[in-house]
C-alpha cells in the first residue's frame, strides 16, 4: 500500500522507546482530585455541586455555559471539600472542584448502557457524545457534539480518525490502537453514522506497523458494513495536524481560516473515538484518559489510565519520580506542549502526556540574525515564510507579518525546530498572530 | 522539588544543526576543490588559501571584538572562497586587501552575518579586479602542473580568453584559471555534500547552469554550451557563490529567476562585455535583487485557491 503524506515537515528523533509497546495501565487512584471547571476550548462549565456534597464516579459536577463546550464529570467517589481557582495547565488560574477520594469507586447510577449503535439514530449519537462530555483528546479540545454538528447546507461524506500521532514521545494513541482497536473503530462508526459520512479513514503514521496490522484486522470485522480504510502515513512530523491529515488522505487542501467541513471532513482523535465507544456501550462519560508519562527524566515511564483532575504530581510519583537532572515539565508532547512551572497542576481532558525534560534538553542559545537558509520556508507545512513573519513581529512590523501569512500559522513548531540561527521564529510569530487579532477586534 | 523548572514557549526539541555546523559543511564541500588546487598549481594554492582564510578570520575577530577566532566559521568560509577565485599565486598584500574588504566592506559593514546583501567573497575580489587588475586577472594565470614541481612561471591565458581547451581538461581541471574553478569534478563532488547535507538545492544552480548551457548553444552549438559551463568560475559560482544563503532568495520560485538572472549576466558579460568572465559581476547583480525577487515571489499558501483573473 502507497504510503502518504504532505510537503515540508520535519524528521525529529522519535524519543518512542520511552513506552513504545508498553500496555496501558490504570494510574493509582489518587487522595484527592481537583477537577478544573474549564477543560475544553469554547465557554467554560458551572459548578453544579456545592462543597460538603457526595459525589460518584461518573457523575456531572460541571454544566456548560454555552454550545460550544461539554460538561465535566467527578473522576472519584467521595465529598467535594473546596471549590475554587487552582492551578491549571494552560496558565492562569480557573476555578476548581477539590473532591476527597473515599477510596470506594462507587458508580453513578446514571451510567448504563442504552442502545447498541445499531439502534441509535444520527441525533441520538450527538447527544450521546454531548451528554457525555467528549472533546476532541488531542490536545485542541474542541467539543466533540460540535463537530458533530455541521450547518445543515454542508454534506460530512468522510471521517478521518487521527492515529498519525506525530508528536515525538507520545505513544498513547499508539498504545489504544493495539489495546482497543475495536472501540476506536465502533467509536468512528457512531461518527460516521452521526455525520451520515459514507468514508471511515483511519491514518496511522508507518513508525507504527504493529498498530497498522492490529487496526486493519479491527477493520476486517465491518467489511461490507462500513467502507473503512486504514491509510499508511509517512512519519514525518506534524503529520498529524488536521490539514496535513486531510491532504494525506484525502487529497483535499482546507482553505485558509476555513474548517475540515469545508472539504466535508471532519477529523476525531483515536482517543475520542474510544471515548466514544465507552460512551455508547456503557453510558461511561468522559473522565479519565491515557496519557504518556516519558522522557529522559522520569524514571518509570509508560502509558497510563488516568482520572481527570489528578495532580501531575502524584502521577510523577507513582512512575518512580523525576531524575535528579530533570529540568522542565511539559503537558502534551515537545513540539506543541506546555511547559509548566510546577508539577502541582491537574490534568485535563485535553492532556496527552506527561513530558520530562532534562539538563541536555533545556539548553539556551545565543539568538543569531537571519541567515536565509530558507528552511524554515522547506519545512512549513502551510507554505508560509515563517522567517518573514518572524522578523516583521520582531520589529512590530504587525501589517507585513499579516502579509506573509501569519494568521495561517498553527503553531507546529517546525520552523523553530529546525532554525540554523536558533531564532524563536513559532513564538515571534504567536506574538503577530495575537496582535493582530486584537487588532481586527477593535 | 528542589529544582526549580525551566518554562519555556514550544517547541522544546530543536535540530542539532546550527550556523556553525553549516559552516563546517561547506568547509568540508571545499576540501576537495582545495586538494585538486595544491595538484594543480602546488603549495602556493595553499599559501594563498590559508592567508586568505586567516586574514578574514582576523578582520572579522577584531570587527566583532572576540577571543573566539573560528566563531561561527563564516569567516573562514568567506576567505576560502575568495582565495577559490584568485589565481594560485597572486602577492600575499592582495589576498589581505581581498579578505579584509570581504570581512569589513562585504559583510560587517552591514551588521555582520544575515544582514549582507551582497556576497563577501565576491565583493573582495569585485574589489581586486577594478583596483589590481593586474594581479588577479589578465594573463597571471599559472599553467597546471600536477604535483606543481616544475614550470613555476609558466603563464598561460584563460580558457575563457582563448577558446581553446579541451572539455576533458576542463573537466578534470589541468586548464589554467582561479585556483578554485578548474576542476569541475572536484567543485561537482564538494557540492553533492552541500545536497546531501540539505544546505543548497537544485533550484539555483539549476536555473544558473542550465541558463548558461542554453545562451552558450544559442551563441556556438552544443559543445560551446557545455565550455561555457565548465570553463571559467561558472561552476564554483552556481555551486558555491550564488547559493550563499544569505544573499540569495528564499523562495522557492525565487531561486529559479535567481538563478537564471545569474547565468544570463555571466552571458552577456562573457559574449559582449568587455572582461572575459562574468560570474562574479552577474551573482553581485542578482544579490541585489534578491528582496525584491522575494517580495516578488510569495508562495501560495496551504490550501490556497489562486484568484481567478
Amino acid at each position: 500500500m502507497s504510503v502518504r503524506s504532505f510537503v515540508g515537515g520535519i524528521h525529529p528523533s522519535y524519543y518512542k522507546e520511552f513506552t513504545a509497546g508498553m500496555s496501558i495501565t490504570p494510574a493509582r487512584p489518587p487522595s484527592q482530585v481537583i477537577i478544573p471547571l474549564h477543560q475544553n476550548i469554547g465557554a467554560p462549565c458551572e459548578a453544579v455541586v456545592q462543597v460538603g456534597d457526595e459525589v460518584k464516579v461518573g457523575q456531572k459536577i460541571g454544566e456548560p455555559k454555552g454550545f460550544v463546550s461539554a460538561p465535566i464529570f467527578a473522576s472519584v467517589s467521595g465529598k467535594v471539600t473546596k471549590i475554587e481557582p487552582y492551578n491549571h495547565p494552560l496558565g492562569n488560574p480557573v476555578t476548581a472542584i477539590f473532591i476527597e477520594n473515599d477510596g470506594l469507586d462507587t458508580p453513578f447510577e446514571g451510567m448504563q448502557p442504552g442502545k447498541p449503535l445499531e439502534e441509535l439514530t444520527s441525533d441520538e449519537i450527538k447527544q450521546i457524545a454531548k451528554d457525555a462530555g467528549l472533546v476532541g483528546l488531542g490536545g485542541a479540545t474542541f467539543p466533540t457534539h460540535v463537530k458533530l454538528a455541521p450547518p445543515p447546507d454542508i454534506a460530512i461524506d468522510t471521517v478521518i480518525i487521527n492515529a498519525a500521532e506525530c508528536e515525538p514521545f507520545l505513544t498513547a494513541d499508539h498504545a489504544l490502537m493495539l489495546e482497543r482497536a475495536d472501540d476506536i473503530v465502533y467509536g468512528l462508526k457512531a461518527f460516521m453514522k452521526a455525520l451520515g459520512a459514507t468514508k471511515g479513514i483511519i491514518g496511522i503514521e508507518d513508525n507504527k506497523p504493529d498498530a497498522i496490522a492490529n487496526m486493519q484486522k479491527a477493520v476486517e470485522k465491518s467489511r461490507g458494513e462500513y467502507d473503512i480504510e486504514i491509510h499508511t502515513l509517512h512519519t514525518k512530523y506534524p503529520q498529524g495536524a488536521e490539514k496535513m491529515l486531510i491532504k494525506a488522505t484525502t487529497g483535499r487542501e482546507v482553505p485558509p481560516g476555513a474548517l475540515p467541513m469545508a472539504v466535508n471532513v471532519v477529523n476525531q482523535n483515536t482517543g475520542t473515538a474510544v471515548a466514544m465507544a465507552e460512551a455508547i456501550k456503557l453510558g461511561k462519560p468522559l473522565y479519565e484518559r491515557v496519557i504518556t508519562v516519558t522522557g529522559p527524566g522520569i524514571r518509570k515511564p509508560g502509558n497510563l489510565l488516568v482520572k481527570n483532575g489528578t495532580l501531575v504530581k502524584d502521577i510523577i510519583k507513582q512512575c518512580g519520580g523525576m531524575k535528579d537532572n530533570a529540568r522542565k515539565l511539559i503537558l502534551g508532547g515537545p513540539m506543541m506542549g506546555l511547559a509548566q512551572p510546577t508539577d502541582d497542576v491537574p490534568v485535563i481532558k485535553g492532556t496527552s502526556g506527561v513530558l520530562i525534560l532534562t539538563e541536555e534538553f533545556v539548553q539556551e542559545y545565543p539568538i543569531s540574525a537571519c541567515i536565509k537558509c530558507g528552511k524554515c520556508v522547506e519545512v512549513c507545512p502551510m507554505n508560509l515564510l515563517p522567517n518573514f513573519i518572524a522578523s516583521a513581529s520582531e520589529k512590530q512590523r504587525m501589517d507585513l507579518a499579516e502579509k506573509y501569512g501569519a494568521m495561517d500559522c498553527f503553531e507546529c513548531g517546525s520552523c523553530t525546530y529546525t532554525c540554523p540561527a536558533k531564532r524563536p521564529l513559532v513564538q515571534w510569530i504567536r506574538i503577530a498572530k495575537g496582535e493582530i487579532a486584537a487588532s481586527r477586534r477593535k | 522539588m528542589a529544582k526549580k523548572l525551566v518554562v519555556s514557549s514550544s517547541p522544546h526539541i530543536k535540530s542539532p544543526e546550527n550556523i556553525r555546523s553549516i559552516m563546517v559543511d561547506v568547509l568540508v564541500a571545499l576540501f576537495p576543490v582545495a586538494l585538486m588546487a595544491v595538484f594543480l598549481f602546488g603549495y602556493r594554492a595553499l599559501v594563498t588559501m590559508i592567508i586568505a582564510m586567516v586574514a578574514a578570520m582576523v578582520t572579522e575577530a577584531i570587527i566583532l571584538r572576540k577571543g573566539d577566532f573560528f566563531g561561527d566559521g563564516s569567516a573562514a568560509v568567506t576567505g576560502l572562497l575568495l582565495a577559490m577565485t584568485l589565481p594560485p599565486a597572486p602577492p600575499w598584500w592582495v589576498v589581505v586587501i581581498g579578505s579584509v574588504v570581504a570581512i569589513a566592506i562585504g559583510k560587517q559593514i552591514y551588521g555582520g552575518i544575515g544582514n549582507n546583501i551582497f556576497n563577501p567573497a565576491l565583493v573582495g575580489r569585485a574589489v581586486l579586479v577594478v583596483s589590481w587588475g593586474g594581479h588577479v586577472a589578465g594573463n597571471v594565470w599559472l599553467k597546471p602542473v600536477p604535483f606543481g614541481l616544475a614550470a613555476d612561471a609558466v603563464t598561460k591565458a584563460s580558457p575563457l580568453a582563448s577558446y581553446d581547451a579541451s572539455l576533458v581538461d576542463l573537466f578534470i581541471g589541468t586548464v589554467s584559471g582561479s585556483l578554485g574553478e578548474t576542476s569541475a569534478i572536484a567543485l561537482i563532488i564538494g557540492a553533492i555534500w552541500l545536497f546531501y547535507r540539505g544546505h543548497i538545492d537544485w533550484r539555483i544552480p539549476g536555473g544558473f547552469i542550465g541558463a548558461v548551457f542554453i545562451l552558450g548553444l544559442i551563441s556556438g552549438g552544443f559543445l560551446m554550451g557545455l565550455y561555457h559551463v565548465l570553463a571559467g568560475g561558472v561552476l564554483l559560482g552556481a555551486l558555491f557563490m550564488a547559493t550563499d544563503m544569505v544573499t540569495s532568495p528564499v523562495t522557492k520560485t525565487g531561486k529559479i529567476i535567481f538563478g537564471v538572472g545569474c547565468g544570463v549576466v555571466t552571458m552577456l558579460i562573457r559574449l559582449y562585455g568587455s572582461l572575459p568572465e562574468g560570474v562574479t559581476f552577474g551573482i553581485l547583480l542578482m544579490n541585489g535583487l534578491t528582496p525584491l525577487i522575494d517580495n516578488f515571489t510569495l508562495p501560495k499558501k496551504f490550501g490556497e485557491v489562486k484568484k481567478s483573473a
